[in-house]
């Protein structure tokens, strides 16, 4: 077997609680579709047989029946874990290794796109590297999002990426936060790479491609917890390492323990030799200019494909998903309305909504650019604009609902104008009520 | 044939049936007088059937009845394939029906039944005792078109040669789709990689193919038709990373070891069967993601060879590990050894001597491996190295040599006739080379052997002999490799001019890999058997078969 397909559910969603207090992010609906469905869809089309998922035990309650996910013809190998414990993706892999025996591809829930996966895999293939990602160019995100006022500040810390001239060797990989005094690029790397492109504008599709001697390595390595923040960063900057480099690797003493802590990564395949040989009478060299070999005789390579085209958006905010929900239903070709609607003939319904199964839709509405979800009402007189209702919603009457994000169960009171709101799970809108940029949720869990 | 008989008469029939039934031995002229005879008829025959098969499509019904009838008189139809015999018969006997009322209005239909009866047996006796004699002569004139001497028989060309040729790739898709490992469903087959970009007219016989496209695309991702050795293996050669004639062998080798570990053999099967089957989807599959090289073919050839011979009783342990140490030893003699044997013969034989101003083109594996084997035992030589686009190989073997301390110069291939009179050698290395001892190597190749050859500088030519193919080829435009067209497309200052090449019609790129080199340029050739001329290919080639 080549690769082994590992999807993390298991996150919490941190950057959207509004959304995510009450339904756990990998079941949030997209496009009336849970959004882990994305994920092992991408893996499905590809040819994956078979998915381990590492997730919490609601969500495999939630998955055993969800409708999507049954469909899902590969098999499910659902690794259930601690949800309070602060288990790190990594953490999460080294709970499975047991069960990994190839290279595995690493996947998080949270992840739509429509890349072509071979890219990211070939340079895995090709170049024999320890691990290859798949980055994507920022999009901005244009949609007003409820709860907050005023264009969203970039506050959040960026992320340095340096890739080689190609631009498919990653060379550099940090976050604003962890340079404090300033970006420093070591002189050895230069020497080696003199040209190099660094680029902020890029958002990490958390999509990893790696040997299964890094996952050998994390057993022994347990101070590592999470791959984004941790594990990445870490391979990009051993490729430089002396350690790695030097011939003299059995001959050295004092670098004994770095040794033992890089040994697994290190670790040659058999026939080595006939490798090293095929490598020897090729006359290729990656780059030109130097005295050294390909690679410059670096055993550890990271990869990076840069997708400038397509969709990759990773739902880990609320701006996120709402745009998502804009995008999401443009991959695939299902006829917007589900069959079992029940949408009366005097409703003015935009080509770009998606009406979920087993609604009911009155006369005189009209829902333009917005999703609504499974077993929702809507009754008579309802405008809906760009808004995304999820599952079980009730809506009174005359309501008016506008760039709003109204979560499962609610009940909309007859007559109710909201603007950019989010409304909580199971929460009430009084009648007439007149909400704009509000978040109403409930804080206390009931019982 | 019924028409023999009836149509032209029976005079000649007669004279024919009188030798035979003589009991002479017919000589080989009236053979084949026998043979043209026939053919003529037979065309003649079936002129008239184009003619007289319109008219007469009513007559045949009614005739039909007759035919079988008439079918067992036809003595000659009998001997000849029996597909014939239903196509004419009945066509040619409402002819004949027709043409006999012409020929002899006075016989019925059953006096010339009887006479075709009475006719037969005769023959037939005669028959008996020629076969006691001659069983050949029956066998001669069974084909229909007896491929007599003045029939040029015609060779199958190979596919990869016949791109042009719709029907040939109709049939290479059919044999990816039946090559599929037999455990897999009819949906997980080969994929056929499609041909990128406007091809020039003289190679449109030939694959061309887009590195942009790699033949991944349309398999699935942990792939499992195809075993994920052989995958990388593939992607390497399609973008160029192992590449060399030694290189890509000897990843081949790799490759199949680990195929080899990861085998088992399913029940009721043979593995020396079944291994076999199993290695050929690979092989189209490697084909598809660039063409073979003739070192390939020959280990390929190896391979299939030793595992075929494997004795069926043997256990699968025991029969893995002996391909293993076969492919080991393989590697070990015909490249490693090989080349060690080369340096010595070419060092110890003073082809590099103190002084010497030697020239190499591009980058070979073996050529740089005698350079530094001569530096290390203190010759003093300098080497001029030769490059050409798009690949510049020569810059990596400026590298190679540099970094050894051998002192080099470097020049492109357009500035070969100016820097010739300095030197004193030119040494090439080869792809392969052929059995009418063309040499074929990298375009560029027989341009310097022509130079080198104009200015008298002696050209030697350094090739193990794992790489001679018993292929004949004297130009390099019946078989050659078309790599990707965007290779040649560089941008220079901020400007690429050939951006939009495939809009234009007129304009067409070609990325030859390969030429051929007549042997009269080459002086000599280095092999591990000693020093030969280019014409003793065969003879090596004659040598090893009868080895095998």
């Amino acid at each position: 077997m080549e690769l082994q397909a590992v999807l993390m559910a298991a996150g919490g969603g941190s950057r959207m609680t509004d959304l995510t207090y009450n339904t756990p992010k990998a079941m949030l609906p997209v496009g009336n579709k849970p959004l882990m469905w994305y994920p092992l869809n991408l893996l499905e089309k590809v040819g994956f047989e078979e998915v381990i998922v590492i997730t919490t035990k609601e969500v495999q309650k939630a998955m055993s029946t969800d409708l999507k996910i049954k469909d899902v013809k590969m098999k499910l190998d659902v690794v259930s874990i601690q949800e309070d414990g602060d288990m790190g993706t990594a953490d999460a892999l080294r709970h499975i290794q047991p069960k990994i025996k190839t290279d595995i591809l690493v996947l998080s829930c949270d992840l739509i796109t429509d890349v072509a996966l071979h890219e990211v895999v070939d340079l895995f293939r090709a170049h024999n590297a320890t691990m290859a990602m798949l980055m994507s160019k920022a999009h901005e995100f244009t949609e007003t999002v409820p709860g907050q006022k005023g264009k969203k500040k970039t506050a959040e810390q960026r992320d340095f990426v340096g890739v080689d001239k190609s631009g498919k060797r990653l060379l550099f990989m940090a976050n604003e936060a962890d340079l404090e005094d300033g970006l420093s690029i070591r002189k050895s790397i230069m020497r080696k790479h003199p040209r190099m492109l660094i680029k902020t504008g890029l958002v990490d599709a958390h999509l990893y491609c790696l040997k299964k001697a890094v996952v050998d390595f994390l057993t022994e390595n347990k101070s590592i917890s999470s791959i984004r923040g941790e594990l990445v960063p870490y391979l990009v900057r051993k490729q430089f390492s002396k350690t790695v480099n030097s011939q003299k690797l059995k001959d050295d003493t004092d670098d004994q323990t770095q040794e033992k802590n890089d040994g697994p990564l290190l670790i040659s395949s058999r026939d080595e030799p006939l490798l090293q040989l095929a490598q020897e009478r090729s006359c290729w060299n990656d780059h030109r200019g130097d005295m050294s070999e390909a690679y410059h005789g670096g055993k550890l390579r990271c990869y990076v494909h840069i997708m400038d085209q397509g969709l990759c958006c990773r739902v880990n905010t609320l701006a996120a998903y709402i745009e998502v929900n804009r995008l999401a239903p443009k991959l695939f070709e299902e006829p917007s309305v589900h069959p079992s609607a029940d949408i009366s003939e005097r409703c003015q319904m935009g080509s770009d909504s998606i009406i979920g199964a087993v609604c009911h839709i009155a006369d005189k509405t009209s829902i333009k650019r917005s999703t609504i979800g499974n077993f929702t009402t809507v009754k008579e007189k309802v405008k809906v604009t760009n808004s995304i209702i999820m599952h079980g919603v009730t809506i009174e009457e005359g309501c008016n609902i506008q760039g709003s994000v109204i979560c499962s169960n609610a009940v909309i009171g007859r007559g109710a104008d909201l603007k950019y709101c989010l409304v909580g799970n199971g929460q009430h809108i009084e009648p007439e009520g007149k909400r704009e940029g509000e978040l109403s949720y409930q804080t206390e869990q009931p019982n | 044939m019924a028409d023999s008989g009836v149509i032209d008469g029976p005079g000649r029939k007669d004279e024919i049936e009188r030798a035979k039934s003589e009991g002479k031995d017919l000589t080989k002229e009236e053979k084949q007088r026998l043979r043209k005879e026939k053919k003529q008829q037979k065309k003649i025959k079936e002129k008239k059937d184009d003619k007289a098969s319109q008219e007469n499509e009513k007559e045949k019904k009614p005739v039909t009845s007759a035919a079988p009838a008439s079918q067992p008189p036809t003595q000659p139809t009998v001997q000849k394939a029996p597909s014939a015999v239903p196509a004419t018969a009945p066509v040619s006997v409402p002819a004949s029906e027709a043409s006999v009322p012409a020929d002899k209005p006075t016989k019925t239909k059953a006096e010339l039944k009887a006479e075709r009866r009475a006719r037969q047996e005769a023959e037939r006796a005669s028959k008996q005792t020629k076969k006691g004699e001659t069983g050949q002569q029956a066998a001669t004139s069974k084909p229909k078109a007896p491929p007599s001497d003045l029939q040029p028989v015609v060779k199958r060309l190979p596919e990869h040669i016949q791109v042009d040729n719709p029907d040939v790739l109709k049939k290479l898709a059919k044999k990816l789709e039946r090559q599929q490992t037999p455990e897999h469903y009819a949906a997980k087959k080969i994929p056929l990689r499609s041909d990128y970009g406007y091809k020039v007219s003289l190679f449109s016989h030939l694959h061309q193919y887009s590195r942009k496209a790699p033949l991944t695309q349309q398999l699935s991702i942990p792939s499992t038709v195809i075993h994920p050795a052989i995958v990388r293996l593939g992607l390497q050669y399609s973008h160029g990373i192992v590449a060399g004639s030694n290189a890509r062998s000897v990843a081949l080798l790799h490759a199949f070891k680990q195929v080899i570990r990861d085998y088992t053999t399913p029940q009721n099967e043979e593995l020396s069967r079944d291994l076999v089957n199993k290695l050929k989807p690979y092989i189209s599959f490697l084909n598809q993601c660039r063409p073979l090289s003739a070192s390939m073919g020959n280990a390929i050839k190896y391979i299939k060879k030793e595992i075929s011979n494997i004795p069926s009783n043997c256990k699968e342990d025991e029969a893995k590990n002996k391909l293993l140490n076969c492919i080991e030893s393989y590697i070990n003699e015909k490249i490693i050894l090989a080349g060690v044997a080369i340096a010595k013969c070419a060092i110890e034989k003073q082809k590099i001597s103190d002084g010497d101003v030697i020239l190499v083109y591009g980058c070979s594996s073996l050529v740089n491996h005698i350079l530094c084997k001569a530096f290390e035992k203190n010759r003093k030589f300098r080497v001029i190295v030769v490059d050409s686009r798009p690949r510049l190989e020569g810059k990596e073997a400026l590298r190679r040599l540099v970094q050894k301390g051998i002192s080099c110069t470097y020049v492109l291939i357009s500035a070969v006739s100016y820097i010739l009179p300095e030197v004193s050698k030119v040494f090439l290395g080869a792809h392969a080379l052929l059995a009418n001892g063309y040499v074929m190597s990298r375009v560029g190749t027989s341009q310097i052997a022509l130079v080198a050859k104009a200015f008298n500088v002696p050209v030697l030519v350094c090739c193990e002999t794992y790489k001679f193919c018993d292929r004949v080829q004297t130009d390099s435009f019946v078989s050659n490799e078309l790599d990707d067209p965007d290779d040649l497309i560089v941008t220079r200052k901020g400007t690429t001019p050939l951006e939009g090449w495939e809009n234009e019609s007129s304009l067409g790129l070609l990325n030859l890999v390969y030429d051929v080199t007549p042997p009269d340029f080459v002086d000599l050739v280095i092999t591990e058997l000693g020093m030969i001329p280019c014409t003793s290919v065969p003879v090596v080639l004659r040598v090893k078969n009868v080895d095998q």
